[in-house]
């Protein structure tokens, strides 16, 4: 019963992650067999940190990407959902209204995105007067600024996505905590503060990883807007442009994403070690 | 009758000092949905108008026509049957599949003290917490590589099939699934398995008809909420299918909006279409939807 699926997922799952490690001592280009010849070593590392332009500049996109989510997008989330967790006419609405975006794909939030940021045909320039040629703000075309463009867009959906979390964790908040807080004579902040959000915190875990995890996963919407290039270059996207869509650099590309495997193991393994202290209750 | 007497409670009092805050709150909260609504109807708006007038009168102006042609326009030049098709055919196996299997087990992980349970169990969340891209490379390799025989694949590979797409969404799904799952059944009191047991009931009819029917609330969440996450996919069917015509229609957008590119209004129309099917199931089915995301972050 679990046998095959298991072997099924380590096939399709964990064995392409254990082949991107070996392929990215390799300089194959997919053609043909791997033979010794093709072992090169650590000079995929070498020439990625060292050589290839775009590498740096894709790890700090992913790091304003994550900085974002983290300090803007998921704390505003989480506010919402402080906000909606009361006794409020209406709450069902706000509710619906935030959670919408939720249930979009990426590619479309992007292409809904694009209706706003597009330079001459967008409401924003629309808006501001800027759809000249002398004055025109290119939101998408400009690599000084298409990022944030892109961070606008993602944080519509991921907003209401870490609410909807949020508010589920709220939810199940004892009550009778915050009435003893309350007859202790705190205020709604100290409340919170000093009682609810310590005893979420598993909840909050959570929240951090899902915010870590998809500033990594990020790739849909940059794709949708550019492909991922020209300022928008992220991890992901070097992925699949240097080893998939135009070259097939396979082993360079590998190199990329073991980069991308090393970072990500953090939150895993943050996840995990949270799953082995509640499997021992 | 002491009751009547009861002087009314102070709460009452305290409630007037904070008015001003609630309005305030009021404020933010409506200015908030504003603003989250706004892309969404500037969208719908624009896929309303015809684009000559767009362009004559300009962005933001008044509408004079509004209709639905930009949809017809983008329904038949997307050719948007084939991509629905495409995604019907990938996305329902693969939720049935996905939460068949999974279901089968979180049984076996929650019902049965193995050593390895815990290390199972890790295995399919980390699994389904990698970021896509780390597997993609080699992944593509081995769907160029694997033969496959004809009536699962007409190119005798899983690359550019439906097939392929409609497993690698259940290798990655399964984790969540499993997860998810396996917390529900482990609320289950153990009494009930050992009951069907006693009574004679092998495993499998103990799974059939006694937890399945059990987990029937997380099934439905997790159903509405695979049927979003496997629809709204982008990337797989980007890189693991060559054919744009067979590409579900999340994936195939990345080609519609180069279509579309000159006639914003049809992009948003087609942007819509694409999105309909989410829409309806979120209108329909909100509770599910939301319960199944909470129900990988809390328990119960």
């Amino acid at each position: 019963m679990v046998g095959v699926p298991l072997l099924f997922d380590l096939a399709l799952i964990w064995g392409p992650t254990v082949a991107s490690f070996f392929f990215s001592f390799t300089n194959w280009n997919g053609i043909g067999g791997i033979t010794e010849k093709n072992v090169i070593g650590l000079k995929n590392y070498e020439s990625l940190f060292n050589s290839y332009v775009f590498f740096w500049p894709a790890l700090q996109h992913n790091i304003i990407w994550l900085a974002w989510l983290m300090l803007i997008a998921t704390p505003l989330g989480m506010f919402m959902a402080v906000l909606l967790d009361r006794e409020l006419r209406g709450t069902r609405f706000y509710q619906t209204v935030f959670y919408l975006p939720v249930v979009l794909s990426l590619a479309v939030v992007g292409i809904i995105w694009r209706l706003q940021f597009a330079p001459e045909q967008g409401f924003i320039n629309n808006m501001l007067g800027r759809t000249s040629n002398e004055n025109l703000i290119d939101w998408l075309g400009s690599p000084s600024l298409n990022l944030w463009a892109a961070l606008v867009a993602t944080s519509w959906r991921h907003v209401g996505y870490i609410m909807v979390l949020y508010l589920a964790g709220l939810k199940s908040v004892d009550p009778a905590l915050r009435e003893a807080a309350k007859v202790d004579g705190a205020n709604e902040r100290q409340t919170f503060l000093r009682v609810v959000f310590p005893v979420m915190a598993p909840i909050n875990v959570v929240i951090v990883v899902v915010t870590t995890i998809e500033a990594l996963r990020a790739f849909d919407i940059a794709y949708i807007i550019n492909g991922g290039k020209n300022g928008l270059e992220l991890l992901s996207t070097l992925i699949t442009n240097n080893a998939i869509s135009e070259s097939s650099r396979v082993g360079f590309g590998s190199a990329i994403a073991v980069v991308l495997l090393v970072i990500s193991l953090g939150p895993i393994l943050a996840f995990l070690t949270r799953m082995m202290r509640e499997d021992r209750r | 009758m002491t009751a009547a007497t009861v002087p009314a409670p102070p709460i009452r009092k305290n409630r007037r000092p904070i008015r001003p805050r609630r309005i305030a709150l009021y404020a933010f909260l409506t200015l908030m949905a504003v603003t989250w609504l706004f892309p969404l109807l500037w969208a719908t708006f624009s896929s309303l108008r015809p684009y000559g007038e767009t362009l004559r009168e300009g962005f933001i102006s008044l509408p004079q026509v509004l209709n639905f042609d930009n949809y017809g326009s983008a329904w038949t030049r997307g050719n948007f049957p084939q991509h629905y098709f495409n995604a019907l055919v990938v996305t329902i196996p693969a939720v049935i599949l996905t939460l068949l299997i999974a279901s089968m087990i979180a049984f076996a992980v929650s019902r049965f003290s193995w050593r390895f349970n815990l290390l199972c169990l890790m295995v399919f969340t980390a699994g389904n917490l990698l970021p896509p891209q780390v597997i993609i490379v080699p992944l593509y390799r081995l769907y160029l590589l694997l033969p496959v025989p004809p009536p699962l694949s007409d190119n005798g590979l899983l690359y550019d099939q439906y097939f392929g797409i409609v497993l690698i969404h259940i290798a990655f799904q399964m984790g969540f699934c499993v997860f998810v799952l396996s917390n529900y059944m482990k609320t289950i009191t153990r009494e009930i398995t050992e009951a069907a047991l006693v009574d004679g009931a092998s495993v499998l009819r103990t799974f059939w008809q006694v937890i399945l029917p059990l987990c029937r609330p997380a099934l439905a969440a997790l159903a509405t909420l695979e049927f979003t996450f496997i629809y709204n996919d982008f990337f797989w069917a980007l890189l693991l299918m060559k054919s744009g015509d067979r590409r579900p229609i999340t994936s195939a957008l990345n080609n519609l909006q180069g279509q579309f590119v000159t006639d914003f209004n049809v992009l948003a129309a087609g942007a819509l279409l694409a999105a309909v099917p989410t829409i309806l199931v979120y209108v329909a089915l909100q509770k599910y939807f939301v319960s199944g995301l909470t129900l990988g972050s809390t328990k119960g």
